[in-house]
């Protein structure tokens, strides 16, 4: 076993090695191959680096270190634990893959010139990682808005199409609301100490309203980075403006540092949650899944379908947190336990596949210039790799044994089914209920993924020039099959996983799940009888029978086949347009949930020359929310509007008032 | 392993594998009987199948092939799913890798190749019965996984032989839960089967249909397997509601090869009455309109929150 001598500073020298390959690409900032054929692959080299040391060092002892860096008075604290170290895991590994599809992504200009996007790309990976090592409040908000910024600059790389600028500036609004959040939550966590390190917030003790206050705080700002409903406005639309690579990486590692900083936040600076702090992130984390899938399952572009999923699964872990922190309340640690592998393993999942899949849509984009889904299809005979590797993606993502996805949802809904132990009536009833839910946002995500990789990759293609897509180059496919053997390998081999997860669930939890006695092969995540889920036998027995059956037919018939123009009941004169189209498939889920939808329909009518049917599907939220905030907010500016004058004499008197005013106050 | 386990997983394969087209021909035999038609032979759809086997194939020129191995893999899924469900035996060693919620994924497996089969030509009915198909499936995945659940919070297990095991053995209980997921199970089963009142099995009318257009543009040996795999699914889901609510004559525990013989009759005679049920259901309702199909099997999704519910009220 490899054995670092301190694996903080190698971390920490990795982050830096980040940061002098974003500079680096400012030396040539319009050389592609500068940028694109060493800078970029060395980036993934990196992330390799990071995520072998991450797991190497996963169940070693906490290492921290304080840095010589920083405002006087206020040094950088660093530390490593195994929480840091499975998410610098997560941000080793998809960005491994991520940065290698870039490599060969960034072929032609963009907006911003590929240097200074070399700059801001590893910079946000480099703050990312410094989230995960920060060991006091200022280093953590310093990661945390250098990672706000970089990513900010990176979501308006077209900055000349005023929908991206309008994209990127709602973005970096809730970030900052966010931002908001988190500080005041340090705030209240220091306790009066005004020692602003997490080694004192540990050993704060806050009185329960004040605990609540810092937990509901954090909860805020952490949700508003991580897409909660109703904080979930800018992910739909930031996501998808964002080059495909950023997409990726947005979705799949940055919302996990908000993970992250809940569960620091919650079960290490806090120690011991009260029970019912976990009913908020559960209902709020349900309620997001549900609300996610919904409009996931209505959308017309690829990017942001795949933006709404990751707001139904970042609300399935939430839901996965919450539960935690029930159980553990109530004293039920080892239920807790449970939960929270679950919610981690789906934190891990999500990376992997939603990189993957944001990734397949980079390489249709680049292919057809496309991602309205109304004009794809029939790319699987014109991009085979992306298409397969896509497949795989999406069929993790719709929760289908025995790839990773299913697990996740497995142990959480095993979590859920213990609910009823626990000993509060009323909670105790309500809790299974939410088994229900994630059952059907995991049924309803089945169906998106349908849509999704159907209409793209399935069919006849819906507009001429799609005969002349090309499949991805080298580096994207082996970017793509990076994610995919990890989305393979995290569903097959669960029982390791979860055996590593324990020990990330045994550091923050204190209590570990009883470790029941079973095969590498077979996932026991209570007791044996209780239940039991073996992903390797399951694929064995899977194959073997499709295998026999192939070989039978063949055998016992004959595998005669000719190729003919498709039957269609005998119709004829088949052509593309007369596929479902993505807002037909949109079509059941806005009839059944058309509460939480505004649908604004033009219908035509019999005599229009040129008929056209457009759906506009809108946010409901949106609307009853943020409209009336913003005209609230509006009114209230009009009305204190007559101190600008606008003078600047006005403005030196306003100044003199306040002085004299302070003065008053203080003597 | 014991021998009589890997007997018991073995015949209860090849039951399924047997007698699931058999089961359908009792299903459609009853149907005319009830509607004053002289009813098909039994064994009609075997005929059907061998006649489709030997057929050459017909493939549709812009079919990927996704839409070649569809037939295999959700034949495959529905010959795994045979293997979890308890039909003549609680000792199957296949079900330590695959529980209840395992068995609900072998499904949406299934149901996800069907339908990215159906999208995979690019017809109008194709696309049409793949979004129907999903539609379906995503009210009636959780509705079943609600009721296997108020089973499994029942008996403290997700493992269906277990389940299934605690229920026959206990004195004859009666759970009011069990009777709410009764009629969701039920509501599941004829949608999910593709029955009246969701989809018509008899029909060729093209906008309304939904299993047969999925299957549209299949030919020979590849509609063989899909009508196979649609065989084996009813019949699964016959299993399922025998293992949940009729568990009574399954060989159990300590049951040796003579427990095992019994209860070879005593699924006949479950699978007479229940095909007899289904047809009366089917002759007795009218086809939904497909607008409709949410309302149903939301009220299935209900009706099995409603026994969680009442589980957890009554805490038995």
């Amino acid at each position: 076993m490899l054995q670092f001598e301190s694996s903080l500073s190698v971390c920490l020298a990795l982050m830096a090695l980040w940061g002098l390959i974003g500079l680096a690409g400012l030396l040539r900032p319009a050389s592609l191959r500068l940028v694109g054929k060493t800078l970029f692959p060395l980036g993934a080299l990196c992330g390799v680096a990071l995520a072998v040391v991450a797991a190497v060092t996963l169940s070693t002892a906490p290492e921290e270190a304080v840095l010589p860096v920083g405002l006087p008075d206020l040094p950088m604290h660093v530390r490593r634990d195994a929480l840091s170290s499975l998410f610098l895991l997560i941000l080793g590994t998809a960005s491994a893959g991520i940065s290698v599809f870039a490599a060969g992504y960034f072929r032609r200009g963009h907006g911003t010139s590929a240097g200074l996007m070399c700059l801001q790309y590893h910079l946000f990976l480099a703050s990312m990682g410094l989230v995960l090592l920060a060991n006091d409040a200022y280093t953590f908000m310093v990661a945390w808005e250098t990672m706000a910024l970089s990513s900010y600059f990176l979501v308006t790389t077209e900055h000349g199409i005023a929908e991206i600028r309008r994209a990127g500036f709602l973005y970096l609004l809730i970030a900052h609301v966010g931002a908001i959040g988190i500080l005041l939550s340090f705030g209240v966590l220091q306790g009066g100490s005004w020692q602003f390190t997490f080694e004192a917030m540990r050993h704060a003790h806050l009185a329960p309203p004040w605990a609540a206050a810092a937990f509901f705080l954090a909860l805020f700002g952490f949700g508003a980075k991580a897409g909660l409903v109703p904080l979930h406005v800018w992910l739909p639309e930031a996501h998808p403006a964002a080059p495909s690579p950023v997409s990726a990486l947005m979705s799949g590692v940055m919302l996990k540092t908000a993970i992250y900083g809940v569960l620091r936040v919650g079960f290490d600076l806090l120690g011991t949650p009260q029970w019912w702090w976990g009913l908020v992130p559960l209902a709020v984390g349900l309620f997001s899944a549900l609300y996610g899938v919904v409009f996931a399952a209505v959308q017309t572009d690829m990017k942001r379908l795949l933006a709404w999923s990751s707001i139904e699964n970042i609300g399935i872990i939430f839901a996965g947190i919450g539960l935690a922190i029930v159980f553990n309340g109530v004293g039920m640690r080892s239920l807790g336990a449970l939960a929270l592998i679950a919610a981690l393993y789906h934190s891990l999942n999500h990376a992997l596949m939603k990189s993957l899949l944001f990734l397949g849509t980079g390489a249709v984009l680049h292919s057809t210039g496309e991602r309205n889904l109304g004009r794809l299809g029939g790319l699987i005979h014109r991009m085979p790799w992306v298409a397969w590797l896509t497949l795989v993606g999406a069929l993790a993502m719709s929760g289908l044994p025995p790839l990773n996805g299913f697990v996740s949802e497995w142990l959480l809904l095993q979590s859920f089914l213990f609910a009823q132990d626990v000993p509060r009536t009323f909670v105790s009833m309500m809790l299974p209920l939410g088994a229900a839910l994630v059952a059907l946002a995991a049924a309803l995500a089945a169906y998106v993924m349908v849509k999704f990789f159907g209409v793209i990759f399935l069919g006849q293609p819906r507009e001429p020039g799609l005969a002349r897509a090309r499949d991805a180059g080298v580096l994207e496919r082996l970017g793509l099959l990076w994610l995919a053997a990890g989305c393979v390998a995290l569903g097959l081999l669960p029982t390791q996983v979860v055996a590593s997860l324990r020990i990330v669930v045994q550091q923050l939890n204190g209590a570990v799940l009883p470790n029941a006695a079973a095969p590498w092969w077979l996932l026991v995540p209570l007791a044996p009888g209780r239940a039991s889920y073996s992903a390797p036998v399951f694929l064995v027995a899977l194959a073997a029978i499709v295998a026999l059956s192939v070989f039978a037919v063949r055998l016992v018939y004959h595998r005669r086949a000719r190729r003919a123009p498709a039957w269609d009941c005998g119709f004829g004169a088949l052509s593309a347009r007369m596929q479902d189209t993505a807002e037909g498939f949109g079509q059941p889920i806005r009839h059944i949930f058309g509460g939480l939808l505004v649908v604004k329909r033009e219908l035509p009518s019999p005599f229009d020359q040129a008929p056209s049917y457009r759906v506009v599907v809108g946010d409901r939220l949106w609307q009853s929310l943020y409209l009336p905030m913003g005209t609230l907010v509006q009114r209230i500016a009009e009305a204190f509007a007559w101190l600008q004058q606008g003078r600047i004499a006005t403005y030196l008197l306003y100044s003199f008032i306040t002085l004299v005013v302070l003065l008053a106050l203080m003597l | 392993m014991k021998p009589i386990e890997i007997v018991t997983q073995a015949l209860e394969l090849i039951a399924a594998l047997a007698a699931a087209p058999l089961f359908l021909g009792w299903v459609n035999r009853c149907r005319a009987w009830l509607q004053n038609r002289r009813a098909p032979s039994l064994w009609l759809p075997y005929r059907g199948i061998r006649k489709l086997f030997h057929k050459d194939a017909v493939i549709a020129e812009n079919a990927s092939a996704v839409f070649r191995a569809a037939p295999y893999i959700v034949f495959g899924a529905m010959v795994v799913a045979a293997g979890i469900i308890p039909s003549m035996g609680t000792r199957l060693p296949f079900t330590a890798a695959a529980d209840a919620i395992a068995l609900v994924g072998l499904l949406a497996v299934a149901r996800v190749f069907l339908s990215l089969a159906a999208m995979d030509i690019g017809t109008a009915f194709g696309t049409l019965g793949a979004r129907r198909e999903m539609m379906v499936g995503f009210l009636a995945e959780p509705a079943l996984l609600m009721v296997i659940f108020v089973a499994s919070l029942i008996s403290a297990t997700t493992a269906l032989p277990a389940i299934t095991e605690n229920l026959a053995t206990q004195a004859l209980g009666l759970y009011p839960s069990l009777a709410f997921t009764a009629v969701a199970f039920t509501l599941v089963m004829l949608a999910e089967n593709a029955r009246i009142p969701i989809d018509n099995p008899a029909t060729h009318l093209e906008l309304t249909m939904i299993h047969e257009a999925l299957v549209l543009e299949y030919s020979a040996r590849h509609l063989a397997l899909m009508e196979w795999a649609a065989a084996l699914k009813l019949f699964n889901y016959a299993c399922i509601g025998f293992a949940l609510f009729l568990p009574w004559g399954v060989s159990t525990g300590s049951g040796g090869p003579l427990a095992l013989a019994a209860s070879i009759p005593v699924l006949a005679v479950k699978l007479t009455v229940a095909g007899a049920a289904l047809a009366l259901i089917e002759t007795l309702s009218a086809k939904l309109r497909v607008f409709r199909a949410p309302e149903f099997l939301a009220t299935a999704f209900l009706f099995a929150v409603l026994g969680l519910l009442v589980h957890l009220l009554l805490g038995g």
